[in-house]
């Protein structure tokens, strides 16, 4: 590339530079005017106001647009009561607009009494002029106080672009003070001037919109590209950007199947970690695993009732944090009680005691329907979990499903910890791998049981307040996930909990890569298909143990 | 063995359950005048047809569990499949009486806006190729499916489970409307069946014989099997798998057998169940109905042929009336029962009975309390 002649990316930096100078200024300007403006503007309001009354529709249609650009935000509630045929004008001259209950002065914004709505006559509108009023509304709402209604009308302008809107958008972003907005707005000003800038204009927007995610941008683009007014270089400038929109969607939609499986996985992981546990290492099928999962949401629930019933209202978002503990210990309580009285007298008949702990499922699912009703409970999320970001523009991250894939991480971590740094931890693996000789060595293996089974059974409860957060409370919570976790355990690798990490994982990711091309149903199927024929392969999973250990628990 | 298996003693017994089923059952719902209170009503007589159907299902995982120590968390499966026959042929039937009047188009497929008929529908308007259909489609799957098992020993809970997320599979497949079986809904208000009108009692009572005959004809089958040498062989088995295959007995092939004759049972007890209760949905799937039919073996008798009947039969006479009577304990005391038949009587009401020697013990063996799976 020679010296002399600029580049384009420099040549684009120049004139954004001059750009930006100019906006600057205009901006500084917009400043002052609208630091200076609600003194002169009071009048300038009143008299558009009469001109909306009196004039014939070529008047109210230039007062509309007048007021649209006005940038009082008295304005809005006037032409939207214009647009539904609620602004009157008394038989004294003056201009109310009427609710259902009130009429009310737009200049002072006071209530007026004295006069109701039949005696006056109501402002006429037609077609035409609606469409005015509804952009002068959007226009206004740009300069609206509510960040939210700001942000609706900036997204709004992007839907429509028209040929006026740049100066406006222009005038919006100066006084914008939410990056956010600034953003959305800065998008939609780019939009507009693909309609209305000179060329040079219109080629900068394209390329700087080739760096978006937006599929409405796609969409504009595309209509831009095939519009007959665009000539050569402009239509290869609209190609380029569309095809880095496509490439920055795939990877996108990547992500966002990504993380959606690892949200699914990490639920998956949560709620098999416990069954990894009791099926894994102790060699009991237990059923009624679902349901200390459902006991463990219900302990959630309670929690939060009785924050909502005994603590100041601001103390509700702690709830969560109470909730954890409490159904780790309810549950824990649960499994211990359910070890005593029946598994103990089932060690080495699996097939039984999976008839057994299925009988105590139905019985517990039963009690909980008489105490709580068969109807879902609803969890609400903490303000703290709820809603989420936006990393790249396309899909959001939503703090509840982050939250959980932490909360799992860190209940693996400890886990991992208990049963390899802690004497609890040596025991259990001791009488897993041999009863008798851990006996003799002094282990009381029937605690050991009983402990271990509580351990399993408190993470499913601790799993329960997980599923709580992403989705409803009900009696049959648990039979959702018994199949599934299940599956997870065997697919990884009994005894194994590094397998049940990666079975989960790895399950959850394959059925949301799945869901977009063969849809939710058929691409579950399809993984249950896949595990039962993996399972022929690999009888033992994944990881499976070696040598006699894994002879002795077959 | 044989000697003892098919005593005059054991066929007295056989006959005398059939006359009471066959012909008591049947006098007193069509002779005994409706208004005395020994009549039998109509509308109990699908009602214990339907529990005959549970029998022989009971009956097909006892030949398996029992016998050959697999537990089959999916025989719900072929059971549904054996009704879903059943149930396309009784779509077949209605022809142009649907609500929308369409003549080759079940209901359903005209609400969807299908135009024709999938071709897995075809040879269902005739009752030869459905009944057929009961008995392939069934024993294929399972067929196929313990072929894949056993020839790579999957063994015990890992076949408990992938069994039941085969079920479950199954289920979620049938509850999509694309599937071509009616989805959620499932098919319903058949009209008739080889010409008789389904409503009528006689049909109905023709139904309920063709279930004892079903029944007693699949109890005589199961009773030759374990009766024979390859009953032993399943036995043996069952105890002990690694020391059969050593002795050079092969494990899969008989497996495979008893799983695929137990399959077909199970679709011929689905095939009676579905004219009898009148619908069939993709809920026949859900894994907890093929537990609940563990239970009922349980209950009976594990390892006992009658003991698996008895306990169908009684189990399920508990659960209408339980259900009707105070409905929400029904599943306290069902929770209970799986726990009690476990934990106390692991060799359930038949076992109960031989212990208490009001029936001479003999063979098959109980199962042994410490079996390992």
């Amino acid at each position: 590339m020679g010296a002399g002649t600029p580049s384009p990316a420099v040549r684009d930096g120049l004139q954004s530079a001059v750009k930006r100078v100019r906006v600057l200024l205009l901006s500084s300007l917009t400043l002052l005017a609208i630091a200076v403006a609600p003194l002169a503007r009071a009048d300038e309001f009143a008299s558009l106001l009469s001109d909306l009354a009196n004039g014939g529709f070529a008047d109210k249609e230039k007062a509309v647009i007048a007021l649209g650009r006005l940038g009082d935000e008295r304005a809005v509630a006037v032409l939207t009561a214009l647009k539904d045929g609620r602004l009157i004008k008394t038989p004294d001259g003056r201009i109310l607009v009427s609710d259902a209950v009130r009429l009310t002065d737009p200049i002072s914004s006071t209530a007026v009494s004295g006069i109701t709505a039949d005696e006056a006559e109501r402002i006429r509108v037609n077609n035409r002029l609606r469409g005015a009023i509804e952009g002068a509304i959007g226009e206004l709402t740009l300069f609206s106080s509510d960040p939210a209604a700001r942000l609706a009308a900036a997204q709004d302008a992007l839907r429509h672009p028209s040929a006026d809107q740049p100066a406006l958008l222009e005038k919006a972003i100066a006084a914008e003070q939410d990056a956010a907005i600034r953003a959305a707005m800065q998008q939609s000003l780019l939009a507009s001037r693909l309609v209305a800038g000179s060329k040079a204009e219109k080629l900068a927007a394209v390329r700087a919109l080739g760096d978006k995610t937006d599929p409405q941008i796609k969409n504009l683009l595309d209509q831009f590209r095939a519009a007959p007014d665009t000539d050569g270089e402009l239509r290869q400038a609209a190609d380029a950007a569309l095809a880095s929109i496509q490439n920055r969607l795939r990877l996108v939609r990547l992500a966002a199947s990504l993380f959606e499986g690892v949200s699914l996985g990490s639920v998956l992981l949560l709620a098999a970690i416990g069954l990894a546990i009791t099926f894994g290492v102790m060699g009991v099928i237990n059923m009624a695993h679902g349901e200390m999962i459902m006991l463990g949401a219900y302990a959630a629930y309670v929690c939060q009732q009785l924050f909502r019933a005994f603590l100041p209202p601001g103390w509700i978002d702690g709830y969560l944090l109470l909730a954890v503990p409490v159904a780790f210990m309810f549950t824990a309580a649960v499994g211990i009680l359910l070890e005593r009285s029946v598994i103990r007298f089932l060690y080495g008949r699996p097939l039984e005691t999976l008839l057994a702990t299925w009988g105590v499922s139905l019985i517990l699912q039963q009690a909980v329907r008489s105490i709580f009703g068969s109807p879902n409970r609803e969890v609400a999320n903490p303000a703290w979990m709820t809603g989420g970001f936006d990393p790249v523009g396309g899909f959001t991250i939503t703090w509840n499903r982050l939250t959980i894939i932490v909360f799992c991480l860190i209940v693996l971590g400890v886990l991992a910890l208990i049963l390899n740094r802690t004497s609890f931890g040596l025991h259990m693996r001791a009488v897993t791998q041999n009863r008798a000789m851990a006996s003799v060595m002094g282990i009381r293996s029937a605690r050991i049981d009983a402990l271990t089974f509580g351990l399993g059974s408190g993470i499913a409860g601790m799993a329960g307040v997980a599923l709580s957060q992403i989705g409803n409370v009900s009696p049959n919570l648990g039979t959702i996930y018994i199949v599934d976790s299940f599956l997870v355990v065997v697919f990884g690798g009994v005894g194994n909990l590094m397998g049940t990490l990666v079975g989960a994982l790895s399950l959850g990711i394959v059925n949301k890569f799945l869901e977009p091309v063969a849809g939710a149903i058929l691409g579950k199927i399809v993984v249950l298909v896949a595990i039962i024929l993996f399972i022929q392969r690999r009888p033992r999973g994944l990881f499976a143990l070696k040598g006699r250990t894994a002879e002795a628990e077959a | 063995m044989r000697k003892t298996a098919w005593s005059p003693g054991f066929w007295a017994c056989f006959f005398g359950c059939g006359l009471i089923l066959a012909i008591a059952i049947p006098a007193f719902n069509l002779l005994v005048p409706p208004n005395s209170p020994a009549a039998l009503p109509d509308y109990l007589v699908p009602l214990l047809g339907k529990y005959l159907c549970y029998a022989l299902l009971a009956l097909s995982l006892d030949l398996i569990w029992g016998y050959a120590g697999i537990l089959s968390l999916g025989q719900g499966a072929f059971f549904a499949l054996g009704g879903y026959c059943v149930g396309m042929y009784l779509m077949r039937q209605i022809g142009a009486r649907g609500v929308y009047g369409n003549p080759l188009l079940p209901d359903f497929m005209v609400f969807l806006n299908w135009q024709q008929l999938p071709w897995f529908w075809w040879g269902f308007d005739h009752f030869a190729w459905a009944a057929a259909m009961v008995v392939l489609v069934p024993g294929l799957l399972a067929l196929v499916f313990g072929w894949l098992a056993f020839r790579s020993r999957v063994t015990g809970v890992y076949l408990s489970i992938i069994t039941q997320a085969m079920t479950y599979a199954l289920m979620l497949a049938f509850f999509r409307n694309d599937m071509g079986f009616g989805g959620n809904n499932g098919m319903t208000d058949y009209k008739d069946l080889l010409g008789w009108d389904v409503h009528q009692p006689s049909t109905r009572l023709g139904l309920y014989l063709a279930s004892v005959v079903a029944l007693g004809l699949g109890y005589l089958l199961c009773r030759f099997i374990t009766a024979s040498k390859l009953g032993r062989v399943l036995l043996a088995l069952r105890d002990a798998e690694s020391r059969v295959r050593f002795l050079g007995y092969s494990v899969t092939n008989a497996k495979l057998f008893v799983f695929t004759i137990s399959a077909i049972l199970a679709g011929i007890a689905g095939a009676l169940y579905v004219p009898q209760v009148g619908i069939i949905n993709p809920s026949e799937f859900s894994p907890g109905n093929s537990i609940e039919v563990a239970i009922w073996v349980s209950v009976g008798g594990r390892g006992t042929l009658s003991g698996a009947v008895v306990g169908a039969i009684l189990v399920n006479a508990a659960k209408t009336w339980l259900t009707g009577a105070a409905p929400e304990t029904w599943l306290f005391v069902l929770g209970a029962l799986f726990v009690l038949t476990t934990l106390v009587f692991p060799h359930g009401m038949v076992g109960l009975l031989r212990r208490a020697r009001w029936i001479r013990p003999r063979a098959p063996a109980p199962v042994p309390a410490g079996e390992q799976a």
